[in-house]
């Protein structure tokens, strides 16, 4: 079975790969490109682990075909800091401590900085909202919304 | 599995006939956790995605023809299908989380038949028509008439929808969805009710139609429920008569997600509740 060419920009990065066509785009990320941030939780779209953006949208990478991302950009939780400069979201996600195991956090963050990017003075509710698609077993979720809230203060109080 | 990604109806449709038991890609977000978990193993993945068209919402005859790969969120951010199709907009919006909604389809939707597809008692109570192309050529089907039961479609081996036509809005006309889930996020309906709807100046009821979700094993367009409110504005008696209407209307099962006796209730009790949003959008009022 021949393997498809994909071109795609990666982080910013043009990047191809070759890549089988049952291979999600998670798989390719992780399997084939290094790209361990993305994680896999669930594998059907539910616990959102895997969140990248594709052409700036937020989808679960389990729920995409590598194939399908020819021409596309993407961006995963290894574009978000700016060389060693953590994304605010990620400094006060540790300064708040707002992840404990931490397999959740690389999809959070990236799904919570897509909301930023749309919204940057969302209200509690729809944090929440927001991130309903992004499950975490440990923390309880009240320290994540917290931080994100506090990171769009902070943002907007720095533009 | 094999993977094509054809540029045209025409290279679809014919990639399609050569390859029976070939499934069709345009949000994935159903299709591909079936591949995931074998429940299909398909030869060949066709994504309609690159074809044109098939990622537009475009104006059409005063309504709206949206695209079989545009996504729940396009749709959510378009403000003239908000304008005019509130109802449908808010039924699409409902289904899954944010990541989902990145790449979920009416079509998909449509096409997944699940009794309890959010978007579909929304449409069908719009009165949308399904565009579906195929060997035979290109076919214009109602929205009621694609699903057929759980799991089943009117789609004959090789066809697949391009696209869906919302019609155009009539003058003071509204239209409403609303669910029953046991959370307030991320779950499958337990009853959905669509309503949509046209008034006199007067406040009377012109036109309506009321479709139920997750009561049957399809969607159920009820004809006596539009018939209670025909010609009355809507006011206790006629929401009373309506509810009655889909209550005795509803068909449902009794399942680990609601019993018999409730869905019933619930068909009622929300038929009103979006009448009630239905008429008050009618009247150019937010809601």
């Amino acid at each position: 079975m021949s393997r498809i060419h994909v071109t795609t920009k990666i982080n910013g990065d043009a990047t191809e790969f070759l890549c089988e066509a049952e291979a999600t785009l998670l798989d390719v990320l992780r399997d084939e490109l290094g790209l361990t941030g993305t994680k896999e939780g669930c594998g059907t779209g539910d616990c959102g682990a895997c969140s990248v953006t594709v052409d700036g949208r937020l989808v679960c990478s389990c729920l995409m075909l590598g194939a399908e991302a020819e021409g596309c950009e993407i961006t995963t939780i290894e574009g978000m800091a700016a060389g060693d400069q953590l994304h605010p979201l990620q400094k006060k996600f540790i300064e708040m401590a707002a992840l404990q195991c931490g397999i959740c956090t690389p999809g959070i963050l990236v799904a919570a900085k897509s909301l930023l990017e749309r919204n940057p003075d969302p209200s509690e509710e729809e944090v929440r909202y927001w991130l309903a698609g992004n499950l975490c077993r440990c923390t309880g979720y009240d320290k994540i919304i917290r931080a994100v809230l506090d990171t769009a203060a902070d943002m907007r109080r720095a533009s | 599995m094999r993977y094509e990604a054809p540029s045209s109806v025409e290279d679809a449709v014919a990639t399609l006939a050569g390859a029976p038991g070939a499934h069709v890609l345009a949000g994935g977000t159903d299709l591909l956790v079936r591949l995931r978990s074998e429940m299909i193993e398909p030869d060949l993945i066709v994504d309609i995605k690159r074809i044109k068209g098939m990622r537009e919402i475009a104006p059409e005859a005063g309504g709206w023809r949206i695209g079989a790969a545009v996504s729940g969120a396009e749709i959510g951010e378009h403000e003239g299908l908000r304008a005019d199709w509130p109802g449908v907009v808010e039924a699409a919006g409902l289904i899954g989380s944010t990541q989902v909604q990145g790449r979920a389809t009416l079509a998909g939707n449509l096409c997944n038949a699940s009794p309890a597809a959010d978007s579909v008692p929304a449409m069908v109570a719009a009165g949308a028509v399904a565009r579906i192309v195929g060997p035979e050529g290109t076919r214009d089907l109602a929205v009621i008439d694609v699903p057929k039961g759980p799991g089943k479609t009117a789609l004959a081996r090789g066809e697949f929808i391009a696209s869906i036509l919302l019609p155009a809005k009539a003058p003071r006309s509204g239209d409403a969805y609303l669910r029953f889930i046991p959370r307030t996020e991320m779950d499958i309906a337990v009853v959905g009710c669509g309503v949509s709807l046209s008034l006199d100046e007067e406040g009377r009821v012109t036109a309506a139609r009321v479709a139920l979700g997750a009561v049957g094993p399809k969607v159920i367009l009820v004809d006596a429920a539009a018939e209670a409110i025909m010609g009355r504005a809507l006011d206790e008696a006629a929401l009373s008569d309506l509810a009655a209407a889909c209550s005795k209307a509803a068909t449902p099962i009794d399942d680990k997600r609601g019993t018999v006796a409730f869905r019933r209730h619930v068909a009622g009790v929300l038929a009103r509740r979006a009448a009630v949003i239905a008429g008050a959008r009618a009247k150019g009022e937010q809601a």
